[in-house]
């Protein structure tokens, strides 16, 4: 029953890595660039909500869906003045202007918000019939134990992930994304606007860091300038994990990620969880060194 | 000037001046399959220690694949390829360099951020035997086998001309010298057979006529043998002694450049069928 | 005998020496009044000439991974700090037996640079054979494996020897006995053993190593492999060697680098050498410019004295260290920016370039 307990555990972690790593890997797919700032983007929007349910006291549907759109915003607001301008530039060059706005946002969010830990409100719980506030279902007698944060976030990993396959296979604009992510220059004599198309990319995957954010911190309450920094790069890696680029692949690389490192922090050790899973990110990249689901592109001679 | 073509015991063909002696190359049925695409198959070739030897076909034909099979780009499903009389099989590209091909690219494919001097250097670095440390802490075999190394560079670059382009960047160089400059660091690997993938390509008529010269030149010179994949037939003509002609992967003719040109399947791999009359 | 070929990239050279030794010259004997008189800011530069020297390695350090062998490296600071961690250990195994600190500290540089080298063996054999992107996240990976390790080590010495155990103490030592490295704690009672003259040196020797490397066949290799790969493979060049050995020195540089850094404080962590940190480094190489080591030595001394310098604006020193940052990226990667430096750089120097083919 524990094993179970974990592996939910580790299915609902992993559910909130994935969400975080489709913003890496789409951006990554569309603009070919390694956007090291989406990690604050999701602690920007994690403060949000929190602002708007603890201090403006909106509700908390009104706070998460603040969160979304301002952090959609912000993602759009980044990348026409700080990444645009370096389309043509060479990939390292973005790679540290990324840096940079990480930093900005990360500071910004020091002097804005302080660095004492804000506790994020848990949004997902209900009265029991006996008054006290009841946070999660309870199986088998007790003994698997599964709180409502954690079924939302599996339950939200799912429906994103079925919009998400449905907008890029099934819609324009979807297939405008995929189109530009082949062949930029293609797409665009295709008559396809592909300044709009990696706009809304970023808009997407803000978005989506926004959600990744609320659900993060209703999982862990500590909320700091820092809190999306190790996050970011664990997805980061995830999505390189599952193979940079598939949307596919950043599911499932961040599924697995969250997986390895609950039942590391469980069967392993606490601290050592860390170590444990690059070091499987390492040994699958080894055998396949595209990712799991990632293409191997072949240099033509 | 032409050498005469003769026939070897196995059937094929080579100049009569190297008649006495081993083959550099043999293709014996030599192919490649991608998934369920024959890229190539059945490919046959020899060619002579000093021959020069033509590789053409229509576009698509697997000409570079061929290339790339020999230099093992590509490791070949099917066949044998035998260098100097020793089987090629599960070498790599460092490898087979080593055992004595070079090849030029049909994209150019220089360093472009180092000077010309350096890009034909680069050639020789097997050549050269200085350890690391000898060239950190600048030991007495730093100076001396770089400065073999610099007046083989120059030697190897007036042969075409280039010696005064020996400091400028390799990526600020006009496209002719970029290929010329590509077979001169091929060269610098000490090769017996050179490999030039489309060598005229972009090239006018006086360059043109100016590459073939240099192409005697270097078998003259070296006494290598060298195998072209070119479109341009008034080169190819000129200077083939023996040609291959492929289409879809498989080897539709070879002989002379008479022999060639009069050849029906050929013309009508390049011009399409005949029209019934 | 030895001709004294004064090309472009030697007068390169030649003037980063020059004014490397220069700057240690002033700051060290021209400007010890000015540092001695007290106040903040010599108190504050004083203190950072061991630092800038140790950032300064390990920029120059990664600029041969990145700028040389052109491949982008996440985790720099991992070796950093295996260099920080072995030869803080070694010197202070060794406090009794050898009491002449610099000699200590030549030891402890020493035994950083080969275990941090050691290190880059290990992992390149893995690294090295991926390309790019999947390159660049396995170097990330195993920076934060190295910091993990080393927040779970525990290295202490006795009468015995050296004992090791991870997460948790058990390495019973005798009576008499230290811990060193003491898990998350790291290191703490250090001597600080570093100077600013062995910082000084120490950057020379890793110049000297670096551009002598540079201009020799290793280098060429090494960079006919970043100029175009399956070009250095087809004239014979074993890419794997020569990957390793840009990989290898740089992981030793950076881990006397570390070596260095350490012995300047008396306590240090496995989580000051993390991911921020690598992306530190990195900063400096790119804005300094790839390949360009005068560039990563400006870039590093003028970024770590930035922040500090900046210290009026206290609180927003960091937000505007980030905005410079951006807006400098911006600007070096300008089109039209770029085309006209371009041009006053021909304008100024066209009578020397005569070369230039037509």
């Amino acid at each position: 029953m524990t094993f179970l307990n974990f592996l939910i555990s580790g299915i609902s972690l992993g559910s909130i890595y994935a969400i975080i790593a489709l913003g890496y890997t789409m951006v990554y797919g569309i603009a070919k660039m390694l956007n090291f700032a989406h990690g604050d983007v999701i602690m920007v929007g994690a403060y949000i909500c929190f602002f708007a349910v603890s201090k403006y006291q909106l509700p908390p549907l009104v706070g998460v869906v603040l969160a979304m759109a301002l952090c959609t915003v912000l993602g759009m607001v980044i990348e026409r003045l700080a990444y645009k301008p370096l389309r043509q530039a060479p990939s390292l060059a973005v790679l540290i202007t990324a840096i940079g706005v990480s930093y900005f946002l990360q500071n910004t969010a020091l002097l804005l918000w302080s660095s004492t830990p804000k506790m994020f409100p848990n949004f997902f719980t209900t009265t029991g019939t006996d008054g006290k506030t009841v946070t999660g279902v309870e199986l088998f007698g007790g003994q698997l134990k599964i709180s409502y944060v954690t079924l939302v976030t599996i339950a939200v990993c799912l429906v994103i992930m079925a919009a998400l396959t449905w907008f890029t296979g099934k819609t324009k604009l979807g297939k405008a994304m995929r189109a530009c992510s082949e062949d930029k220059g293609a797409a665009q004599l295709m008559g396809i606007n592909v300044n709009a198309t990696i706009s809304m990319t970023f808009a997407i995957g803000s978005g989506l860091a926004a959600v990744a954010g609320v659900l993060l911190c209703s999982a862990y309450p500590t909320l700091v300038p820092t809190t999306g920094s190790m996050p970011g790069i664990k997805a980061f890696t995830a999505a390189v994990f599952g193979g940079i680029g598939s949307i596919p692949g950043a599911f499932l690389g961040g599924l697995l990620l969250g997986i390895i490192q609950i039942f590391t922090q469980a069967y392993i050790s606490q601290q050592l969880a860390d170590a444990v899973v690059f070091a499987v990110l390492i040994i699958v990249l080894l055998v396949k060194p595209a990712g799991l689901l990632g293409k191997q592109i072949r240099e033509k001679v | 000037m032409f050498g005469k073509l003769v026939p070897v015991p196995s059937g094929a063909m080579i100049p009569e001046r190297d008649i006495d002696k081993l083959p550099i190359l043999e293709c014996i049925n030599l192919g490649i399959t991608f998934g369920g695409l024959k890229a190539v198959e059945g490919f046959n070739l020899t060619i002579g220690r000093t021959e020069i030897a033509g590789l053409i076909g229509p576009n698509g034909a697997g000409k570079t694949t061929v290339f790339n099979l020999l230099t093992k780009v590509y490791q070949p499903t099917d066949g044998t390829i035998l260098l100097d009389g020793k089987d090629t099989h599960g070498m790599n590209t460092m490898q087979v360099n080593r055992a004595g091909i070079a090849r030029t690219f049909q994209n150019i494919r220089l360093f472009n951020d180092l000077s010309v001097e350096d890009n034909v250097k680069a050639g020789m670095n097997n050549a050269m035997k200085y350890s690391m440390w000898s060239g950190i802490f600048r030991l007495p075999g730093y100076w001396k086998e770089e400065k073999i190394a610099h007046e083989r560079a120059m030697e190897l670059l007036s042969l075409f001309d280039m010696q005064d382009l020996a400091d400028a960047k390799a990526g600020s160089l006009p496209y002719g010298a970029q290929r010329r400059l590509e077979i001169v660091r091929a060269l610098a690997t000490n090769p017996s057979l050179l490999l030039l993938d489309e060598p005229a390509a972009g090239m006018n008529p006086s360059e043109t006529a100016e590459l073939m010269e240099n192409i005697r030149k270097i078998r003259d010179t070296f006494q290598i043998a060298i195998l072209l994949i070119e479109h341009d037939m008034n080169l190819v003509m000129n200077i083939c002694e023996g040609i291959c002609v492929l289409n879809f992967g498989h080897v539709i003719a070879k002989g002379s450049p008479a022999e060639i040109q009069a050849n029906p399947a050929v013309i009508e791999a390049y011009l399409g069928k005949q029209k019934e009359a | 005998m030895k001709k004294l070929n004064l090309n472009k990239s030697n007068r390169r050279n030649y003037l980063t020496y020059g004014l490397v030794i220069l700057a240690y010259l002033v700051l060290q004997f021209l400007g010890s009044d000015i540092l001695k008189s007290g106040g903040v800011l010599s108190f504050t530069i004083q203190g950072m000439l061991v630092p800038i020297c140790a950032y300064i390695v390990m920029a120059v350090s990664l600029n041969l991974t990145v700028g040389v062998l052109g491949e982008l490296s996440l985790g720099h600071a991992g070796f950093m700090s295996v260099g920080a961690f072995t030869g803080v250990t070694a010197a202070m195994a060794l406090q009794d037996a050898i009491p002449a600190a610099p000699l200590r500290m030549v030891i402890a540089l020493a035994v950083g640079a080969i275990f941090a080298g050691f290190a880059g063996f290990l992992i390149g054999i893995p690294v090295l054979r991926l390309n790019g992107d999947y390159l660049a996240i396995v170097t990330l990976a195993f920076g934060e494996i190295i910091k993990t390790i080393f927040n779970n080590l525990y290295v202490g010495v006795d009468s015995h020897g050296l004992h090791m155990s991870i997460l948790s103490d058990t390495t019973n030592l005798a009576e008499g006995g230290k811990l060193i490295i003491a898990g998350p704690m790291g290191i703490g009672g250090i001597q600080k053993i570093s100077t600013f003259t062995s910082g000084f040196l120490l950057v020379i020797i890793a110049l000297i190593i670096i551009f002598n490397l540079v201009n020799s066949r290793a280098g060429r290799a090494i960079m006919a492999i970043r100029d175009n790969r399956i070009a250095a493979e087809s004239i014979g060049i074993n890419i794997t060697k020569y990957k390793m050995m840009a990989f290898v020195t740089s992981a030793a540089l950076a881990g006397s680098a570390g070596a260095l850094f350490a012995m300047n404080y008396s306590t240090i962590v496995a989580n000051k050498f993390d991911f921020n940190t690598s992306i530190l480094v990195l900063v400096f190489v790119v804005l300094g410019g790839l390949g360009n080591m005068l560039g990563s030595i400006v870039a590093a001394a003028a970024l770590t004295i930035l922040p500090e310098a900046l210290r009026q604006f206290s609180d927003y020193r960091m937000l505007v260290y980030a905005i410079v940052l951006i807006l400098v990226m911006l600007a070096t990667n300008n089109p039209t920016l770029k085309s006209y430096l371009g041009k006053l750089k021909s304008a100024v120097t066209g009578k020397r370039r005569g070369k230039e083919a037509a």
